[in-house]
């Protein structure tokens, strides 16, 4: 079967305020931002007859803005836009560095950044990045606004928090308060472009004197059914000195915070044993 | 619904379903059969046109999602009796076999070039990593992209 054209009702708000109207009256669209997965799917003719919100038109919330504290993201903000953008660049390496690893360039042209949040994909290149950053996620609908912490919006495999008629209108993410002694981005997977991540790693990691771990952060995706923060790894870490044996410790720690399985894209031993070898290159410093 | 953008430099006007695609707008409203269908999944990049000036699947995005939009199709880059620099190079290095890569391959390519991409050959390998080819190996395709990047950029003729 095909994507047939006729069979579907298009909805096309002109403004935040009418997609939210449209969309507590029609709770069964699929929003649509720039398409590249929701496409994918009608051609194969799975979404036949159903009624789509198209949000391409709100300019509104394709901006990004810096303030003092950080970036604030519209939902329909390309990855594009965000690999491109100076300020990202410079304040938010490791979330312009994983909307650079999106796809290919024809993909990341048209993929949003609420898009990828929304397809809640346990493979979603941005999310370790947002999750590190502590981004929030803010929503709007006809019940009002919520701001959601990122690791709060994921409820499963592409399943969201968010409530029907509930759209996402911006992402903000922080600055960081002090610049990390060390970061890193990494996205395993078959090839360079278009390539699924097997996994895909960030982390922030603050140094003190004689090398005492001021504070850590670190997320994986691609290895559990949702985004993780590494929490029993930062915490192996956290305000101990970064010597190998704190590091080996903090390694065999990771199990305890992530569950790979085995999947067309991978094998959950593989997965377990790239995830411990980009953590230890991290903390070893070859990252 | 009907959809007012612009093709190859025209004005246009599509009358019909909004969720038909900009790929199957182009080829059978058209006629402008140059832009491929590969895989329809946006894996591929056959289909890839420019919007705005920036490649995209045509086959990942309905018409509605065009209007107001500048799209430029293979057939705006150079007509057989003029083509343009980067597909003379294509020929002249061996970078198209069966062709259906091509189009796509050339509009992710000029697209890379105009935005003053790098010419180097991962910079290259980059811009076209949407783009797959089963015929050349891709090592004549990075080639011509190189040979383009380095001929004399001539100045538009204005059309008549």
């Amino acid at each position: 079967m095909r994507g047939d054209a006729f069979s579907m009702r298009v909805f096309r708000p002109a403004s935040p305020a009418e997609a939210v109207r449209l969309f507590a009256q029609n709770p069964d669209a699929l929003p649509l931002a720039g398409g590249t997965d929701l496409m994918v799917g009608w051609n194969s003719g799975r979404l036949n007859g159903r009624a789509v919100l198209d949000l391409s038109r709100l300019e509104e919330w394709r901006r990004i803005e810096v303030t003092d504290e950080g970036a604030r993201i519209g939902a329909l903000a390309t990855h594009s836009e965000i690999e491109s953008h100076p300020v990202l660049l410079k304040r938010l390496p490791l979330l312009a560095e994983a909307c650079a690893t999106v796809g290919a360039v024809q993909i990341r042209n048209r993929g949003t950044l609420g898009g990828n949040v929304a397809n809640a994909s346990p493979a979603g290149d941005s999310f370790p990045a947002l999750a590190v950053y502590e981004a929030f996620v803010h929503t709007v609908s006809k019940e009002g606004r919520r701001s959601l912490p990122i690791l709060e919006v994921f409820a499963g495999v592409k399943r969201t928090a968010l409530r029907p008629g509930e759209l996402i209108e911006r992402i903000d993410v922080p600055f960081l308060p002090q610049p990390p002694a060390r970061q890193f981005f990494r996205k395993v997977g078959s090839r360079l472009a278009q390539t699924i991540s097997k996994a895909v790693g960030a982390g922030l990691l603050w140094l003190g004197r004689g090398g005492v771990v001021l504070g850590c952060r670190i997320a994986f995706g691609s290895v559990a059914p949702t985004v993780r923060r590494l929490r029993s790894v930062e915490e192996c870490l956290h305000s101990g000195r970064l010597t190998p044996e704190t590091i080996e410790k903090a390694c065999a720690a990771l199990s305890s915070d992530i569950s790979p399985i085995d999947d067309v894209r991978s094998t959950r031993l593989y997965r377990m044993a790239v995830s411990r070898n980009l953590l230890r290159a991290f903390l070893t410093g070859r990252a | 619904m009907t959809i007012n953008f612009e093709v190859n430099g025209a004005r246009r006007i599509f009358e019909g379903d909004p969720f038909k695609r900009l790929i199957d707008v182009l080829r059978e409203d058209f006629a402008l059969t140059g832009t491929k269908e590969g895989c329809g999944e946006g894996e591929c990049g056959a289909c890839t046109v420019l919007l705005d000036g920036r490649p995209v699947n045509s086959c990942l995005i309905p018409i509605c999602q065009a209007d107001g939009h500048r799209i430029e199709t293979v057939e705006n880059l150079g007509i057989p009796e003029r083509l343009s620099a980067l597909q003379k190079a294509f020929l002249e290095e061996g970078g198209a076999q069966c062709g259906i890569c091509t189009p796509g391959m050339l509009l992710a390519a000029a697209a890379h070039l105009k935005a003053g991409g790098k010419a180097d050959d991962l910079s290259i390998r980059r811009a076209l990593g949407g783009n797959l080819c089963r015929c050349t190996g891709y090592q004549h395709i990075v080639k011509a992209v190189q040979k383009a990047a380095k001929a004399p950029r001539k100045p538009r003729r204005k059309k008549a």
